[in-house]
């Protein structure tokens, strides 16, 4: 099959030996549909089924397809293993107050550039976007030493605080307060309303879909983050849920594939609930500006 | 606005929301309120961009002109010698050859399996939406369990790849232990994770799409693959170009998989600039080299963008 296969068809004739035809390529359509959804599915299915098979399941050739007797214990191994009760609570902390704090600026200052007025207004935003530009890579060394001068490695306030700037979420945020009716702001200016009460009680309800993407997204690209929390903890008790996986592997040696697949469902099980709920958020805040 | 009114220069006229404080200079106190709760309503958000990314660059320029060990409580400036001697070194060059490699293989191949997956999407085809949703799922993925699942998955011993090759007769290559392998198991892997993202990107662009220019392309008999080559893929060259620009950024800066999977290994085969910074500065503990080759992935990175400014501009004109 090759891609001119699965054009776009504008409705042709149907009519006679066409039909079979028709139906070939239809036939020819699905399977690809399914080998695609086998492709992007196989390696997630195998995963959390192998997750739950016994060793001699996970090491039989060839393979087990469908795991019988289900061992949950893989989890408590990894459990045991490595303290992800743990990983678990410092994944969940980072990220939700990170998110919440990261929310917060971005809610003001978002509102600040919509509803207040400011000298160069235009050139700050401009240098708001600049920030888009610096790879994490290049921030990388100079934050440790920061938080390191604070004393934060290994701590809290060092895993979250060099994530709470925000671009993305300010712009999205901007862009969406710049559609909302500026008679309902200046209504509620005269009703005597200051401007936080505008913000929270008239703005936010009014913005929730493009709160909660953006609120979305940036959970789960703090509950993945992967480099940061690497380099910034030192102790197993601080470790967030993808660097301790790492060291699991690295102590668990591959005899244990259980207890470490266990482990990485564990990582991606809480994202991968998240996303077959709100995915429609979740898509529109990733694939945000791809639009012409 | 209420100050709107004001433009002109005169007096305000009688309004309820200023009633009792009219005049220019209370517009004025006003207008600097205003100014002062632009200020705090931003200041947090500008902190931390200005504390956490605007000032990691001047300090990662400064410290890529030293000779830091990241032990010694002193440091010398030694000029541009961190770059000339990276650019020297065999390990900098292989691992900039290693990167266009990986970056190329990625890009390249995650847009056009991601436009092939995009275009069968297109399709009235029944249970699309779930191949859609379980395309895009990877991507939002840990990128440590993704490496953890196809390390497992590579296993050649006991990994899906056994199985799978089995019936063209072939045996399971050790693909992360073996470096002829390496690069293309970690290009697999990323590909895995990323194609739905373009696939959807892709997907919506085609979506966007007017039905009636396929309609009359149909009518002048055009066949399937003239309407791809001359009609979607210039009416779609804008979000290619979008996803061309914004996969190979992060591509550039992909790392965990890495993390996970090869450590740059086996040898220096997968190691990739955004490893080899890492590895210089956590590893080797020399800030000097590592802010230098951060620095020049900065300057790479910026040339793309800039690049993509221009392009754009160009094509804002051209339409």
């Amino acid at each position: 099959m090759t891609v001119a296969d699965s054009l776009p068809d504008a409705r042709t004739v149907t009519a006679g030996s066409r039909s079979g035809a028709r139906r070939a390529k239809r036939f020819g359509l699905y399977a690809l549909l399914v080998l695609v959804a086998v492709i992007a599915g196989g390696p997630l299915y195998w995963l959390i089924s192998s997750a739950l098979k016994t060793n001699p399941q996970i090491y039989s050739y060839p393979p087990h397809w469908i795991p019988t007797d289900l061992r949950w214990s893989n989890f408590s191994d990894a459990w045991s293993a490595a303290p992800f009760g743990r990983f678990f609570l410092n994944s969940l902390i980072v990220s939700v107050i990170g998110t919440t704090v990261e929310l917060i600026a971005a809610l003001l200052c978002a509102y600040a550039f919509v509803f207040l007025p400011f000298p160069g207004k235009k050139v700050l935003f401009l240098f708001l976007l600049g920030a888009m530009m610096v790879p994490g890579h290049v921030t990388l060394l100079p934050n440790f030493l920061t938080i390191a001068q604070l004393g934060w490695v290994n701590s809290y306030a060092g895993l979250i605080a060099p994530g709470l700037g925000s671009v993305f979420g300010t712009f999205l945020l901007r862009q969406h307060m710049l559609t909302l009716p500026q008679e309902i702001t200046d209504a509620a200016k005269i009703d005597g309303a200051g401007h936080l009460r505008i913000l929270f009680r008239v703005v936010l309800p009014m913005s929730r879909p493009m709160v909660i993407t953006v609120a979305l997204v940036v959970m789960v690209g703090k509950w993945n983050d992967f480099i940061w929390p690497l380099i910034v903890t030192s102790s197993a008790d601080m470790r967030t849920l993808p660097i301790g996986l790492l060291f699991l592997q690295n102590t668990e040696t591959f005899a244990n594939w259980g207890a470490i697949l266990a482990g990485a469902v564990m990582v991606i099980v809480p994202v991968l609930v998240m996303f077959f709920f709100a995915q429609r958020y979740i898509i529109a805040g990733l694939t945000q500006g791809a639009g012409k | 606005m209420t100050t709107d009114l004001t433009q002109d220069g005169r007096a305000a006229p009688p309004n309820p929301a200023t009633a009792g404080e009219a005049g220019p200079r209370a517009r004025a106190r006003r207008r600097r309120r205003e100014y002062l709760l632009f200020a705090a309503f931003a200041a947090p958000n500008f902190f931390f961009l200005l504390v956490f990314a605007y000032w990691p660059v001047i300090y990662n320029a400064y410290l890529s002109l030293t000779d830091w060990d990241m032990i010694s409580s002193s440091w010398h400036m030694i000029g541009l010698d961190n770059y000339t001697s990276l650019f020297a070194d065999p390990d900098f060059r292989g691992s900039l050859w290693t990167t266009v490699l990986f970056v190329v293989g990625i890009v390249a191949g995650g847009l056009l399996l991601g436009l092939a997956t995009a275009l069968l999407l297109n399709q009235r085809l029944r249970g699309r939406d779930v191949v859609r949703t379980l395309a895009f799922a990877p991507y939002v993925l840990s990128g440590a369990a993704v490496g953890t699942l196809w390390l497992f998955v590579f296993d050649p011993n006991y990994g899906l790849i056994r199985p799978l090759l089995a019936p063209l007769g072939m045996a399971a290559p050790a693909m992360m232990t073996d470096s002829k392998w390496a690069l293309s198991g970690l290009v697999l892997v990323y590909l895995w994770k990323n194609t739905g993202f373009v696939a959807v990107v892709y997907l919506a662009g085609l979506q966007g799409l007017p039905r009636d220019v396929f309609e009359a392309a149909a009518l002048d008999g055009a066949g399937a693959w003239t309407r791809l080559r001359r009609i979607i893929l210039p009416l779609l060259s804008p979000v290619t170009f979008f996803l061309l620009v914004t996969c190979t950024i992060t591509t550039f800066q992909a790392f965990d998989v890495i993390a996970v999977m090869t450590n740059g290994g086996p040898g220096t085969s997968t190691s990739i600039l955004s490893w080899f910074i890492y590895d210089q500065g956590f590893r080797t503990f020399d800030a000097g080299r590592a802010s230098a080759s951060a620095m020049i992935m900065f300057v790479v990175l910026l040339l793309i963008t800039g690049f993509q400014a221009r392009f754009l501009q160009r094509k804002v004109h051209y339409q």
